[in-house]
C-alpha cells in the first residue's frame, strides 16, 4: 500500500498549495514539511524493498498483464529517495533566492507536480503509464522554465519545449510498434514475451526508437544542445531542481528497458552504447571547459556526467550498473549543490560571467568551501563520493574488458578536474577585478540548505561502504531481469 | 463584438449545456461520454458566455476561480480512491453500492463516478482558466 503514496502524496501537496497560494509564508514551510515527509516515505520504501525484495501492487486490483502495475526495486527506491532529498534542499533554497512574483505565480505546487511525474516514472510498471508520467514531468518542467516570462526565458523555453516534444513523439511510435506486435503494455509480461519472440525485426526499430527519445531526454551525444541552450535560463534554484532529477529519468528509463527488453543483438548494443558514453562524456567536458558563465559549464558538465552513467549501463555487469546507480545518486547530490553554491556565487558579486568575479576565496571563505566540496566530488577526488563512483564504473570497465572506454572515462575525469579549477581560479582564487558589478548580499535560508547539501555529499563520502552495498544489490537486480518480472507477474 | 443574438443564446444555452454535461458524466461508465467530455462541456458552456459577454462579466458571473475548480477535482479525483483503502482493497479498487435496490429506480453508483467527478471539475476548471486568458488578449 506505500507505494502509492510516492504518487499521491505529492498530488495531495500540489492541490493544497493550490488553494493556498495567495499565503507566501505558508507557501514556504509547507512546502519544506512536505518534501520531508516524501523523502521519509521513499525511505520507508527503500527499507522495504531492500529487506522483502521487489514489491509490486496492482491498484484498482486489476490484475498484473491488464491493469496498471506500479513496482518499486532498489534502483527505483534509491532514485525516489534521492530525487526527494533533492527536493528537501531546493525548498529551503528556494525562499532565498527565486523572486516573491515566481513563488506566489504556482512555483511550489509546480515543483510538486514536476516530482509527482518523477516518481512516477520511477515507479511505474507500465509503459504507456510511463510516457504519462513523462508527460506530467515535462509539462511541469515547461512552465517552470518559462515561469516569470522573462526574454531570456522565452527564448530557452522554446528549444526546450520543442526538443521535448519531438523526443515525445518517438517515445509513443515506439510504445505504438511494440504494442502492435506484441499486444502488451505491462513492462515484465513485455519483457517476458520478448524472450521467447521470434522476429526481433520489429523489437529492434522499436527499441532504437526508444533510445533516441531517451538518449534526448537525457542530453547523449547528438541530442544534447537544447541543455545548455535551456538550462540556464531560469533562476538558479529551477535549474538546480532540474539538473538534479530531470536527466536522471532518462537515465533510469534507459536502464530500465535495456534489462527488460534488450534480449536480441546484445553485442550490437554493448558497442553502440560504451560508443555513444565515450562521445558524450568526452565532448560534454570539452566544450565545458570552453565556456566562461558559471551556469554553462555546469550545464556541458550534466551532458558529461550523463556519459559516466551510460557507460554502466553499456558494460551491463552488476559492478558495472552499481557504479553507475552509485555515480547517479552522487551525481544528483554533487552537480545540485555545485549550481547551488553558484547561484550564491550570484547573490554575492552579482553575476555568473567568470570574468566578473574574482576574490571571492578572500571575501568569503565559507562560499568558497560549499562550492569546493562538490566540485572536487564531480573530479573524483578521494574522499568524497565522485571518486567511489569513478573507481566502481572503471573497475567493472576492467573486468568486462572494455580498456577503451574506461581509458576515455579516466581522460574524462582530468578534463572535469580542469574545467573545476578553472571556475575555483577565476571565481574565487584569482584578484576581483576593477569593474565589479554590484554587491548583493546572500540569504540565510540559501546559505543553509547549500550547506546541507554539501554535508550530503561529505557523509555519503564517508558511508560509501553502506551504499555502495544497496547499489551492488540494486545492480543484482538490473542485471537479473527475471526478478523484476517474476514480482511483477507473481510467478 | 456586441450581438444580441448571441448574448441571448448564450444566456439561455448555459444552462442546458450545463445540464447536458450533468447527463454525459452520469452514463459515462458503460456508455459514451464520462468525466472529460462532460467537463469540456462545461467548460464550453462558459466559453459561449464569454464569448457574448466579453471575459470580464463571465468571471464576475461565476463564483469560483477556475483554478480552484481545477485543484478541487484533481482532490475528489484523489479522493475516490480512498473508499477502497477502508474496505480493505488496494487503493483506487471500485466500490459500487445499490441505491433502492429491486424498485423501479435502481440506482446503482460507485467511485468510479467519484472518479470522474473530478476529472470533470479539473478539465472544466482547466479548460476555462487557459481559454479565459487566451480570449483576455
Amino acid at each position: 500500500m506505500i507505494l502509492v503514496l510516492p504518487i499521491i502524496l505529492p498530488l495531495l501537496f500540489m492541490v493544497v498549495l493550490i488553494f493556498t497560494r495567495r499565503w507566501l509564508a505558508f507557501q514556504q514551510g509547507f512546502s519544506i514539511f512536505a518534501s520531508i515527509m516524501l523523502t521519509f516515505v521513499s525511505f520507508l520504501i527503500l527499507i522495504d524493498v531492500q529487506q522483502n525484495g521487489i514489491l509490486a501492487i496492482q491498484p484498482g486490483s486489476w490484475d498484473a498483464p491488464y491493469g496498471i502495475t506500479l513496482v518499486a526495486d532498489l534502483f527505483s527506491a534509491i532514485m525516489m529517495t534521492t530525487t526527494s532529498f533533492v527536493g528537501i534542499i531546493v525548498m529551503i533554497y528556494s525562499p532565498g533566492f527565486i523572486d516573491k512574483e515566481r513563488q506566489t505565480a504556482g512555483y511550489y505546487p509546480l515543483v510538486y507536480g514536476l516530482l509527482m511525474g518523477v516518481n512516477g516514472a520511477f515507479i511505474t510498471g507500465d509503459l504507456f503509464n510511463l510516457y504519462v508520467w513523462y508527460e506530467v514531468m515535462l509539462t511541469s518542467s515547461f512552465v517552470l522554465i518559462a515561469l516569470g516570462g522573462s526574454a531570456e526565458q522565452l527564448r530557452g523555453s522554446i528549444k526546450y519545449v520543442t526538443i521535448n516534444f519531438v523526443a515525445s513523439i518517438f517515445f509513443v511510435s515506439a510504445i505504438g510498434i511494440l504494442y502492435g506486435q506484441v499486444g502488451t503494455l505491462n513492462m515484465a509480461d513485455l519483457a517476458a514475451k520478448m524472450r521467447t519472440w521470434d522476429e526481433p525485426m520489429y523489437i529492434n526499430s522499436a527499441l532504437m526508437l526508444f533510445f533516441i527519445a531517451f538518449s534526448v531526454k537525457s542530453a547523449l551525444v547528438p541530442f544534447f544542445f537544447w541543455l545548455p541552450a535551456s538550462y540556464h535560463t531560469p533562476p538558479m534554484a529551477i535549474t538546480a531542481l532540474f539538473a538534479g532529477t530531470l536527466t536522471k529519468v532518462g537515465v533510469y528509463t534507459m536502464f530500465r528497458f535495456y534489462s527488460l527488453f534488450v534480449v536480441f543483438d546484445q553485442q550490437f548494443w554493448t558497442i553502440f552504447i560504451l560508443t555513444l558514453a565515450g562521445l558524450t562524456m568526452f565532448i560534454g567536458v570539452l566544450m565545458a571547459a570552453s565556456q566562461f558563465d558559471i551556469r554553462k559549464i555546469l550545464s556541458f558538465h550534466i551532458i558529461s556526467q550523463v556519459g559516466y552513467m551510460i557507460m554502466g549501463l553499456g558494460i551491463f555487469t552488476a559492478t558495472g550498473i552499481a557504479g553507475a546507480i552509485f555515480f547517479t545518486v552522487h551525481n544528483m547530490l554533487s552537480k545540485t549543490n555545485t549550481f547551488l553554491a553558484g547561484g550564491l556565487v550570484y547573490q554575492q558579486s552579482g553575476s555568473y560571467d567568470l570574468k566578473y568575479l574574482g576574490g571571492l576565496y578572500k571575501a568569503k571563505p565559507f562560499l568558497a568551501l560549499l562550492f569546493f566540496i562538490p566540485a572536487m566530488s564531480l573530479a573524483g577526488i578521494p574522499p568524497l563520493p565522485g571518486f567511489f563512483g569513478k573507481f566502481f564504473l572503471i573497475k567493472g570497465g576492467f573486468e568486462a574488458q572494455q580498456y577503451f572506454i574506461t581509458a576515455v572515462a579516466i581522460l574524462t575525469g582530468l578534463f572535469t578536474l580542469f574545467s573545476m579549477v578553472k571556475i575555483w581560479n577565476e571565481a574565487y582564487w584569482k584578484k576581483e577585478p576593477e569593474e565589479v558589478k554590484e554587491r548583493g548580499k546572500v540569504h540565510p535560508s540559501a546559505l543553509i540548505a547549500t550547506s546541507l547539501l554539501a554535508a550530503a555529499v561529505i557523509l555519503m563520502g564517508i558511508f560509501a561502504g553502506p551504499v555502495i552495498d544497496i547499489c551492488l544489490q540494486a545492480g543484482e537486480q538490473i542485471v537479473n531481469p527475471e526478478m523484476y518480472i517474476n514480482a511483477v507477474l507473481k510467478r | 463584438m456586441e450581438s444580441i443574438i448571441l448574448q441571448i443564446a448564450a444566456r439561455h444555452m448555459r444552462p442546458l449545456l450545463i445540464g447536458l454535461s450533468l447527463i454525459v458524466l452520469y452514463r459515462g461508465h458503460n456508455e459514451p461520454g464520462g468525466g472529460f467530455i462532460g467537463g469540456l462541456m462545461f467548460g464550453a458552456a462558459y466559453i459561449l458566455y464569454a464569448m457574448a459577454f466579453g471575459v470580464v462579466k463571465t468571471q464576475k458571473s461565476i463564483f469560483f476561480n477556475p483554478i480552484n475548480l481545477t485543484a478541487l477535482g484533481l482532490l475528489i479525483a484523489l479522493i475516490s480512491g480512498l473508499p477502497a483503502i477502508m474496505l480493505g482493497d488496494i487503493f483506487m479498487t471500485g466500490e459500487w453500492y445499490t441505491f433502492f435496490q429491486g424498485t423501479m429506480m435502481e440506482l446503482k453508483l460507485g467511485t468510479p463516478l467519484i472518479f470522474d467527478v473530478g476529472v470533470y471539475f479539473a478539465v472544466a476548471g482547466m479548460l476555462m482558466l487557459v481559454m479565459f486568458s487566451i480570449m483576455e488578449e
